[in-house]
């Protein structure tokens, strides 16, 4: 059992990543969840969230903002708005962006409409610098 | 004859302009390569999106989603996209006759048919003719994803309030730097092409459940639909104006070589005029 999953990570923008690895993780609708080689054919809508996958042992991550995830023959298609590696991560940008989506959400309440959006920024900027967190913890 | 001094103006008029041109072609050539590099990064998301909706809509039993639901209203809604800057040769004009074309010969299936209009081109010109409902001008130069989101989600809103019955969307799809094919593609409602032959469809584990999937993924689709139309539209304007203004260089020079050969005509028959007078002061004097 030498199968390895064929992973493809697309964007409108870019085609992100094309990598044989051994195992992935995302989280999503429904909560995290690993995919090994031989998994049934799975369709899911991703969250916002983290991806993480191991090649040869090593544990790569990369934040996403809302997509789609499918396996079908060991292969994997990852469709999302955004994704980026660790390494791509600004921290700094994704500190401001949290601490503005902090202030923006105790100004506001549940029913606003733009809760919603601050909601989602808010998580953004936690996947990111969490992310990055692991990343410098290499 | 032209005199000497009028000849030499115009030659350097055309001078000036086959200047102008050139440099044009330069700027749309490197904004070209830009506009094309986006067109192909764009296209694997579009086709794989496409291929997942294609898949669920297939196993999905009736069109459950109110954006792949048929309905009998008559009111069609057309957005044609255009550029924000003329002198691309007849990019804007070829869109806009097939715009009216579509006018014409499809007016008659609908009650009322509206346009919408990207880029300022094609408001200027099918603002007199049709209802246009809403014009996005100078969103072409900084293309990006959000702003095709936005459309969509104006169109969806729109769609579901039945404001319309069904959209359509004409673009310039780039085929190559040369030509660009006008294409015209139904977004509203989302009729996924189906495959015909019944292939063997493996059972697949849908999270959270096919439905919402469903509902979540149509408007994702009309947003990439756009996007990519967008992306193409502005790589085949980049393309038409380079072709256009390469064709205009050629004509300037074409045209730089007549007026130097007239001009050079005209220097050798005045100087020949003016020895011949010389000569025939000098024989009169002689005599």
């Amino acid at each position: 059992m030498a199968e390895k999953l064929k992973v493809e990570l697309v964007t409108p923008y870019k085609k992100v990543l094309t990598e044989e690895v051994d195992e992935i993780t995302a989280t999503g609708a429904l909560g995290e969840f690993g995919v090994l080689p031989g998994h049934a054919p799975f369709l899911t809508s991703l969250k916002i969230g983290e991806l993480s996958f191991k090649k040869d042992g090593v544990v790569s991550h990369l934040a996403l903002n809302w997509g789609y995830f499918e396996v079908e023959d060991d292969k994997v298609t990852v469709l999302v708005e955004t994704a980026e590696r660790a390494d791509e991560i600004d921290l700094e940008r994704a500190k401001a962006a949290l601490g503005r989506a902090e202030e923006a959400l105790k100004k506001l309440s549940p029913e606003d409409k733009s809760f919603r959006i601050y909601e989602a920024a808010l998580e953004r900027a936690a996947i990111r610098m969490q992310v990055a967190a692991k990343a410098a913890r290499k | 004859m032209a005199s000497l001094k009028s000849i030499k103006k115009r030659i350097v008029s055309v001078k000036n302009t086959r200047q102008i041109t050139k440099a044009m072609k330069m700027v749309s050539a490197a904004k070209l390569r830009r506009a094309q590099e986006n067109v192909v990064a764009a296209r694997p998301y579009a086709k794989k999106l496409g291929e997942v909706l294609q898949r669920l809509a297939k196993s999905q039993d009736s069109s459950g989603s109110p954006l792949m639901e048929k309905r009998e209203g008559g009111k069609a809604l057309l957005i044609v996209v255009t550029s924000d800057r003329g002198l691309c040769g007849g990019f804007n004009a070829n869109i806009c006759k097939a715009a009216d074309r579509f006018a014409k010969e499809r007016g008659a299936e609908f009650t009322e048919l509206s346009m919408m209009t990207i880029g300022r081109k094609g408001h200027e010109f099918l603002k007199n003719r049709h209802t246009i409902q809403k014009n996005y001008a100078n969103i072409l130069g900084s293309l990006n994803y959000q702003t095709a989101a936005l459309i969509a989600r104006e169109l969806i809103e729109g769609y579901i309030a039945e404001a319309y019955d069904e959209v359509f969307i004409l673009y310039n799809a780039f085929k190559s730097v040369m030509s660009q094919d006008i294409t015209l593609e139904q977004l509203l409602p989302v009729t996924p092409a189906v495959s015909a032959e019944e292939e063997y469809a493996p059972e697949y584990i849908y999270e959270p459940s096919k439905g919402a999937l469903l509902d979540e993924l149509l408007p994702k689709h009309i947003e990439v639909q756009i996007f990519k139309s967008m992306l193409e539209s502005v790589a085949s304007e980049h393309g038409a104006r380079m072709t256009a203004m390469d064709s205009a260089s050629k004509n300037a020079n074409e045209m730089i070589g007549k007026l130097t050969l007239q001009y050079n005509r005209a220097r050798q028959a005045a100087i020949t005029t003016e020895l011949m007078e010389i000569i025939s002061g000098a024989e009169s004097i002689k005599g």
